[in-house]
């Protein structure tokens, strides 16, 4: 169909320990995102207890490379993907 | 309070300027003669970066009064170069990245010709212990010292 | 992402990899460079803040009637002329709340008023003539102090995020965070021996030379100017805007030199109180904190009190591992636990490891980074601890790190698998280092340490102007700290094939370049530098276009070589190269001015490892060590200008010993710091350090053009724990007190005899 969005690919996201309590205790939890805004977006509405964490800013590692605001950034099929701590440097 | 006259020599000029009598010679190079490179650290002795040479003697400009320059001789990194030629300090602490942020870096080059006046060939404990009263927060003070070094190498034309 | 950043990991360079002068060296040598107290302005007045004197207390009323009856006193500020206009953002409140106290003083030196006068003296004066009535409160300064049920509660709206259930009562632990994987408990059980130990850390100060300054100027139609020593000026910017309700692109800021930051200058501290400031007194006003000032009421780091347990089979190799890290963020929440807790492991390959970090509240000023935040002390009693199982074993110490250091494939303590990584290259490079086998007399030890930190990527612009005499214009958004400019210019140079003497780098105002994240991270030599690269070659494309339209060809028949365009083939035609500087000549006539530009997030920076070799001697009767000998090595990817990779190396070296040694944030039993001043807030001194050698590995980072890793930060993670390692071995204490000051030596020894 014209103009219809990708079908995102089911992504497993590990969570860091801090999270898993807002995520009924899961450490790793499955969402269909094709890039980082859309894994935000579907945890958001998945797990609401994240939502506070995700406005609050959250790091995202995809094959151990940290993105900390590409939204557009896109998640290959099968990539390893954790949340951090929005870090930052001195 | 009525401010009080000074005439002053700095870096070979004879300059004038009023202050009031708790203002510090760094207050006064500063804010009143308009030469910023002498720079406030701490305002009380211990980093060296107002480091002005009073009379051939190295002192912390922020520990002596304005007042107290009346007919006396400074000099400040403002006069190191001759004209357009560096001084050989200055030449060697860019040729060794002896300076980072170059906060302090002032300070050094008159703490180091103060040194070399009275030192010409420091060995490298008595470059450390001759520069102990300047703080450098970003090099480590080892390419300063090896800038010192090759100046003084230099200044003794070998 | 770009999609022409893969290097060519056997590129030669031209220029990249020399050691040429800096372009803005010979203003920092002559004095005419202007860092942040440096500027005036017609009409100038002086800026002062009142500080409490009480690390806690309600403030009740400030009355300041007698003050702005003084004579020169133009404008005095309190929390009444700072309404709040963060629509309930947190980060954005506790800004605001930081600058300017509200309901309460939160720390001794937080700013209650703040006057602009004609002069100093008379903002002094004024200062006294500000009657500031307080209720003093308990207070907590102590990081496990204030954890307990019975201390003195700082804020009543925190409950401690990340523990469950959630607590109905307020306290002082902001936050519980947990990494981790595998088994802990069931690990320990494997294990042939476990060592258990406990660690404390005081609070440091990265001590920059110049204190933070600024100059302010708001016209009564709401604009303004600021001129500012600051790490990040596009930040300044727009939290000072944020702050203060005015509107971003009204405000114009302007990053002087700046003398020094190590992330002590990210953040905003007075800028907003000097622009109320100018804005009430419709006069430029300037602000220049004082020592004293910078001590107490900038960003010192936490101080931390560490519990790490690490257990191993006979062989070495470590099974499991744990630590519970507690650190405070002064007056306002952070996450500097989270940083202790994610890189504490970082290190290590291992089956089994859990780190949880508690961020605490206490009544000291509000925590700043400090280089690589919070990984020093993390990694002072992981690598202390690694010693002292190495001992049990029977393993040289870094045999043991040998053995069991992470590589290309490890899973992270923090989570995510690693890629290439260099910490296995700089072991190895240790090891084999001339230092290792040095000879040591009575009394001297050597330790050895590694360390661990993120490198940043972040938004990113660059703007590159090509010159009617062919020079080059290449404006930054990122201050330079360390000599990045040299850095800059290398690059452009290097892709325009043109000498390095011919590229100018200036660090651009908010206004004239796009917005850039700070510079922090390590990250302006990968991220400014990739821009600049990336700039360049957008510039090199357009050079291509008007070559072609010179010649009269197409543009895709022109390649770009040495600093000439060049027809493609035969085919396209015989013309003499044309250099950058013929076509920049006449640049007027095919189509106007010449520029490349790049704007970005920029990923991908990777991590860093550094192993450091300390020996030391130690003094039994004064309890003093001496630092014989240092070496660095560390993993920089490409080092684009060496002596200024050189230079951080040796840089954080020297904070780290400092840290180690002597540096310390003593309070009072009042809550009030005891030593606010260079003279007994003791920084390493020219008398104080030996040569400090350096080894720079360069192992590609496959995200950058260049192969960049970023530098600055990891070289203060080692030195704590490399330190107490060879004090150890000097002389046979486990010091588990940072600063390893000579009467905590000295007790030390007393205790062992």
């Amino acid at each position: 169909m014209i103009g219809a969005k990708p079908q995102g690919e089911r992504v497993r996201v590990t969570l860091w320990g801090s999270l898993r309590s807002a995520a009924e205790g899961r450490d790793t939890v499955e969402v269909e995102a094709a890039t980082i805004r859309e894994l935000f977006s579907r945890l958001g509405k998945s797990y609401p207890g994240l939502k506070p964490f995700i406005d609050r800013g959250i790091a995202v590692s995809i094959n151990g490379q940290i993105f900390r605001d590409s939204w557009s950034q896109s998640i290959p099929k099968g990539a390893e993907v954790y949340l951090l701590p929005r870090i930052a440097g001195g | 309070m009525p401010g009080v006259h000074v005439s002053t020599t700095v870096n070979g000029d004879r300059l004038d300027f009023v202050c009031e009598p708790e203002e510090t010679l760094l207050d006064c190079l500063r804010d009143r003669l308009g030469l910023t490179g002498a720079k406030e650290g701490c305002g009380t002795g211990d980093c060296g970066a107002c480091s002005v040479i009073l009379d051939g003697r190295l002192v912390c400009s922020c520990l002596v009064l304005g007042v107290e320059a009346a007919d006396r001789e400074i000099e400040t990194v403002e006069g190191l170069a001759d004209g357009d030629h560096l001084h050989p300090l200055q030449r060697k602490f860019l040729e060794h990245a002896a300076l980072q942020c170059g906060i302090c870096t002032p300070g050094f080059l008159m703490a180091a010709k103060a040194l070399l006046d009275h030192n010409p060939s420091p060995s490298e404990e008595e470059i450390r212990f001759g520069l102990a009263g300047n703080l450098c927060r970003c090099t480590g003070y080892d390419k300063i010292v090896r800038a010192v070094q090759d100046a003084a190498k230099e200044l003794q034309g070998d | 992402m770009p999609l022409d950043v893969k290097p060519d990991l056997k590129r030669e360079f031209d220029v990249v990899g020399t050691r040429p002068l800096r372009p803005d060296g010979i203003d920092k040598v002559t004095g005419r460079a202007r860092f942040g107290a440096d500027a005036t302005a017609p009409g100038m007045l002086i800026g002062r803040i009142l500080r409490s004197p009480h690390a806690h207390a309600r403030i009740r009323k400030i009355d300041t009637k007698k003050a702005e009856q003084l004579a020169g006193v133009k404008a005095i500020i309190t929390r009444d002329d700072l309404p709040d206009h963060s629509n309930g953002e947190r980060g954005t409140y506790d800004v605001l709340y930081n600058c300017m106290a509200r309901e309460k003083a939160l720390y001794e030196g937080h700013a209650v008023a703040a006057v602009a006068a004609v002069s100093a003296a008379v903002a002094r004066q004024a200062l006294k003539l500000i009657e500031v009535d307080y209720e003093v409160l308990p207070h907590v300064t102590d990081v496990d102090a204030a954890m307990k049920p019975d201390a003195p509660v700082i804020h009543d709206n925190i409950f401690t995020e990340g523990v469950e259930p959630k607590p109905d009562k307020p306290s002082n632990v902001a936050r519980r965070s947990e990494f981790g994987h595998g088994n802990v408990e069931a690990g320990f059980r494997e294990c042939d021996v476990v060592v258990a130990k406990s660690y404390r850390t005081e609070a440091t100060h990265q001590g920059y030379i110049e204190p933070h300054a600024c100059l302010a100027s708001v016209s009564p139609d709401g604009s303004g100017e600021l001129w500012v020593c600051t790490q990040g000026h596009f930040m300044i910017r727009n939290v000072s805007a944020q702050v203060l309700g005015m509107e971003i692109s009204k405000l114009r800021v302007t990053a002087s030199e700046i003398g020094g930051g190590f992330g002590g200058k990210t953040h905003v501290w007075m800028e907003p109180i000097a622009l109320a400031l100018s804005r009430k007194a419709n006069r430029p006003v300037k602000v220049v904190m004082t020592r004293e000032e910078v001590f107490k009421a900038t960003g010192p780091t936490s101080s931390t009190s560490i519990d790490v347990k690490i257990g191993a089979r006979k062989d070495g190799t470590i099974v499991a591992a744990e630590a519970v890290l507690r650190y405070q963020g002064g007056a306002f929440v952070g996450s500097w636990a989270d940083l202790g807790a994610m890189t504490a492991f970082a290190c290590y390959d291992l089956k089994n490891v859990r780190t949880v970090g508690y961020d605490v509240i206490v009544n000291r000023p509000k925590t700043a980074a400090y280089r690589a935040p919070s990984a020093p002390m993390a990694a002072f009693a992981v690598e202390s601890t690694i010693d002292e199982l190495a001992r049990k074993l029977g393993i040289e110490a870094i045999d043991l790190r040998i053995k069991n250091a992470a590589r290309e494939g490890t899973r992270s303590s923090y989570g995510p698998t690693y890629g290439p990584i260099g910490i296995g290259a700089t072991l190895a490079a240790a090891k084999n280092h001339p230092h290792m086998s040095a000879p040591l007399g009575k009394n001297q030890g050597r330790g050895m340490a590694c360390g661990f930190w993120f490198n940043f990527g972040g938004q990113t612009c660059t703007s590159l102007n090509i010159n009617l005499d062919g020079t080059v214009a290449l404006s930054v958004g990122t201050p330079d700290i360390g000599g990045s400019r040299a850095s800059m210019c290398l690059m452009a140079a290097e892709e325009l094939g043109i000498p390095y003497e011919k590229v100018r780098c200036v660090v651009a105002d908010t206004s004239s370049l796009g917005y850039n994240d700070v510079t922090d991270g390590s990250r302006v030599t990968f991220s400014s530098g990739m821009a600049t690269i990336l700039a360049a070659r957008d510039a090199i494309r357009k050079l291509c276009g008007r070559a072609a339209q010179m010649w009269g060809i197409s543009a895709e028949a022109v390649v770009w070589e040495k600093g000439h365009a060049k027809p493609a083939g035969p085919n396209a035609g015989e013309f003499p190269p044309l250099s950058l500087k013929e076509i920049a000549a006449a640049a007027a006539t095919t189509g106007g001015p010449i520029a490349g530009h790049h704007e970005f997030n920029a990923d991908g920076a990777g991590v860093s490892f550094a192993t450091h070799i300390v020996d030391v001697d130690v003094d039994r009767e004064t309890g003093a060590t001496k630092i014989l000998r240092y070496t660095v090595l560390q993993d920089a990817g490409k080092a684009i200008h060496p002596a200024y990779v050189e230079g951080q190396f040796q840089g954080g070296a020297a904070q780290g010993i400092g840290w180690a040694l002597n540096e310390e944030y003593i309070y009072g039993e009042d809550g009030r710091l005891q030593n606010a001043g260079f003279l007994d807030y003791r920084i390493p001194v020219c008398s104080d350090l030996p040569m400090i050698d350096t080894v720079i590995l360069e192992i590609p980072n496959p995200k950058h053009p260049y192969g960049v890793r970023g530098v600055g930060e990891t070289s203060i993670v080692p030195p704590l724990a490399a330190i107490a390692n060879a004090v150890s071995n000097a002389v046979g204490v486990r010091m588990t007190h940072i600063p390893m000051s000579p009467p905590r030596i000295l007790k030390a020894l007393e205790g062992r005899s």
